[in-house]
């Protein structure tokens, strides 16, 4: 069986959320903002699934805000505010592109983050004053899976910039996190169906009342004003249902993935010489989510690594990648502070809701020999291991 | 066989991949990102890996994308940037064939288990008088890259496949439009990827090295005027050096950077009897007596005499060639200048 190790990029369907999305699909066609029964029978469905993703989410079914996926939300909670009321966007080195490339585009300021991927807390209130209308931190980092203080975080914000609305990108912590507890100080929470086993092109973003946000998509009205377009009838029912199942297993899939996780990183660290677990360099995985191992292995190259994977049926990620498709060091590991060398040498392998032990058996099978192999042919000197941590 | 082949996303990879698709191997198609910056061809843009990857879909074939971004930096343009400065011409073409499109794919190929690695270059491999493969022009002589190719070690070019090799480019694309490619009718890649049109060589170097002020002095020792970017003179240059309207034409027939000086003169002080060859390479042993030598990528070969200068460990250092057909314009320090026997490429060297 093919190891599929590649979650945080996107998960397999949950086989409910795609019976839940067929009938809106096959049976029902009729617009949800429409006047008649059939039109009313898709707008129940909607109210129904909003109900279910504001429970997800500890918010109130009218804060729900559905979007085309993550990165919409993501854009609409940065740029939306900041079309609102302007002022200076803060955000940490850290965040997904749909992130920090809305906070760049309006000149905001990023922050950056220690070694294991914490947000540096005196950076922040470096970058904290009362000019400061939004600050956006990850609750999961979707690359080495940190988890960000964001109670503290909160707190600077509330001290140093009173007027700040306070963004967290949920995406990669719904399937491993309370995100109800851990998202409770933020404004604005977006999330992504397709990294808890839903479809792709969906997503929300939780706005809690009250917040200042403008539209980025004008339209019919829908959402409140807050986002234009026919709504996604199929999409929503299976965002919901994805969240409802993720919500009710996600303590025993974290104690079950947790294990598994584990024993792959424990199992890598120990037949591949040198390699690093990179956002737990000294092994303390209590601050990562339970489904990343990412490493870095010192005299390989990803993009040569992957292949052989492939080859062996093992489908991981490195890097990010660039629109071309080529593997470019991660500008999270940069931020991090590893080294270039090394950074091309990642490796993350992300496990989910349905990942097995055999998963990881073919994983620790195929990788040591795999890594052993582009050693052995690497014209070029390895990096020595003793400068290899990251700095 | 398992081959990888390199695909641009050009007509001549595209076709070099079916034919080996054709001849019944496994292959892979792989388009290399080497530059990232600014680029009039568009080369390495993510338009042409899009093409490349479609191209090998139609093929059916798998497609990767390596990212060699910092060895194209480190291997050619770091030192096409130092060449200027030294008031040399390099050629980067060479450098990324010997350092990237072989060297460095041959050394992943292998690593990933690959028999071969194959390109679409305009030349041929054929079996040299000691029996070991040797580089050999290709069909198309107007389309021929073996001077490109020469400092591929033979050693290599074992592993090497350059399927559209023994085929005109009309053919080339022939046999594209048949396979209903869909870079059948792309237009040929021109230059140096790296550098732009509208920036040139200028703007390039500009943002990358102070350009100085020089003095332009004809051979007599007369100052001749002031030239702006002394850096981007090149031996043979008639253009942009301040003297159009002056009377009969003037070339560049010296660059000295350091000094700050362009001698010019007129196009007899152009030409010599001879040029020095050094970091040279060879296909087999050095060669002796007279061979052809070709100047530029699509250069004219000229009989010269071979005479080897002072030899480092059993071959020589230096060689000079000995213009047999009467005296030819100086080669720009930094050129290359390969050696062929018949079609056969002996190897070459850099201009002094």
């Amino acid at each position: 069986m093919p190891a599929y190790l590649d979650h945080a990029a996107s998960t397999p369907m949950r086989p409910e959320a795609i019976e839940a999305m067929l009938p809106w699909l096959r049976d029902h066609h009729a617009n949800p903002s429409g006047a008649h029964r059939p039109a009313r029978q898709a707008r129940r469905a909607v109210d129904e699934a909003r109900d279910d993703v504001a429970e997800a989410l500890g918010a109130d079914p009218g804060e729900i805000v559905f979007t085309g996926g993550g990165t919409e939300a993501d854009n609409l909670a940065v740029l939306g505010g900041h079309d609102r009321r302007g002022g200076m966007l803060v955000a940490s080195a850290i965040e997904h592109p749909a992130v920090l490339e809305p906070v760049r585009s309006r000149a905001g300021r990023i922050v950056g983050v220690d070694a294991q991927g914490l947000i540096d807390l005196d950076a922040l209130d470096t970058a904290l004053d009362p000019e400061v209308t939004l600050v956006s931190v990850m609750l999961a980092n979707n690359e080495v899976g940190t988890v960000q203080p964001l109670d503290e975080v909160a707190d600077h914000v509330r001290r140093l910039a009173p007027a700040a609305t306070l963004h967290t990108d949920a995406v990669q912590a719904m399937g491993w996190l309370d995100v109800v507890a851990a998202s409770a100080p933020a404004d604005l929470v977006s999330i992504s169906a397709h990294k808890v086993g839903g479809p792709k092109g969906m997503g929300a973003l939780a706005v809690r009342r009250g917040t200042p946000l403008a539209p980025r998509q004008l339209g019919g009205g829908q959402e409140r004003d807050r986002r234009g377009g026919t709504l996604d009838v199929a999409g929503i029912v299976a965002l919901a249902t994805a969240l409802r199942l993720t919500v009710e297993h996600r303590t025993a899939t974290v104690a079950r993935v947790g294990v598994l996780r584990d024993r792959l990183a424990t199992g890598l660290l120990a037949a591949v010489p040198d390699a690093i677990e990179t956002a737990a360099p000294d092994g303390d995985r209590s601050r990562l989510t339970a489904g990343i191992c990412h490493l870095c292995i010192p005299g390989i190259e990803s993009e040569a690594l992957l292949f052989l994977l492939e080859q062996g049926e093992v489908y991981a990620s490195a890097g990010s990648s660039c629109a071309s498709g080529a593997m470019e060091p991660s500008p999270v590991l940069a931020a991090m502070g590893v080294r270039r060398e090394l950074a091309f040498g990642s490796l993350r392998l992300s496990l989910g809701w349905c990942s097995t032990a055999d998963d990881v058996d073919r994983a620790l099978e195929v990788i040591p020999p795999a890594v052993a192999r582009l050693r052995r042919f690497a014209r070029r000197p390895a990096v020595a291991a003793a400068t290899a941590s990251p700095a | 066989m398992r081959v990888l082949v390199a695909m641009s996303g050009g007509v001549d990879s595209s076709v070099a991949a079916a034919l080996l698709v054709e001849a019944g191997h496994d292959v892979t198609g792989v388009t290399m990102k080497l530059w990232g910056g600014d680029s009039d061809t568009g080369c390495c843009s993510v338009a042409d890996v899009d093409d490349a990857r479609r191209a090998a879909q139609q093929l059916d074939v798998d497609h990767l994308v390596f990212n060699f971004g910092d060895d194209f930096l480190t291997y050619v343009v770091d030192p096409y940037v130092a060449a200027h400065v030294d008031g040399r011409t390099p050629n980067p073409c060479i450098e990324c064939n010997r350092h990237l499109k072989f060297d460095r794919l041959l050394e992943r190929a292998d690593a990933l288990g690959f028999d071969a690695i194959a390109t679409g270059h305009h030349a041929r491999i054929v079996v040299g008088p000691d029996g070991s493969p040797r580089l050999a022009r290709g069909a198309d002589a107007a389309k021929d890259q073996s001077y490109v190719l020469y400092v591929v070690p033979p050693a290599d070019l074992a592993r090497v496949r350059l399927p559209v090799g023994e085929m005109t480019k009309a053919e080339v694309r022939a046999e594209a439009a048949r396979l209903g490619l869909r870079t059948a009718a792309k237009p040929d890649s021109q230059d140096v990827c790296f550098i732009t049109s509208t920036g040139g060589r200028r703007a390039f170097l500009g943002d990358r090295i102070g350009l100085h002020p020089g003095r332009v002095v004809d051979v007599g020792g007369h100052d001749r005027g002031p030239i702006d970017g002394i850096e981007l003179v090149t031996v043979g240059q008639r253009k942009g050096l301040g003297l159009s309207g002056t009377g009969e034409p003037h070339y560049a027939v010296a660059v000295d950077v350091a000094a700050g000086v362009v001698t010019v003169g007129d196009a007899a002080d152009l030409m010599s009897d001879a040029v020095t060859l050094t970091d040279l390479v060879w296909a087999g042993p050095p060669p002796t007596g007279e061979a052809l030598a070709q100047c530029s990528a699509h250069g004219t070969p000229r009989r010269a005499g071979v005479v080897p200068g002072p030899s480092i460990g059993g071959l020589p250092a230096t060689i000079d060639l000995q213009w047999l057909d009467g005296p030819q314009r100086r080669v720009a320090p930094g050129q290359s200048v390969v050696l062929y026997h018949g079609d056969q490429v002996l190897g070459g060297g850099l201009a002094a």
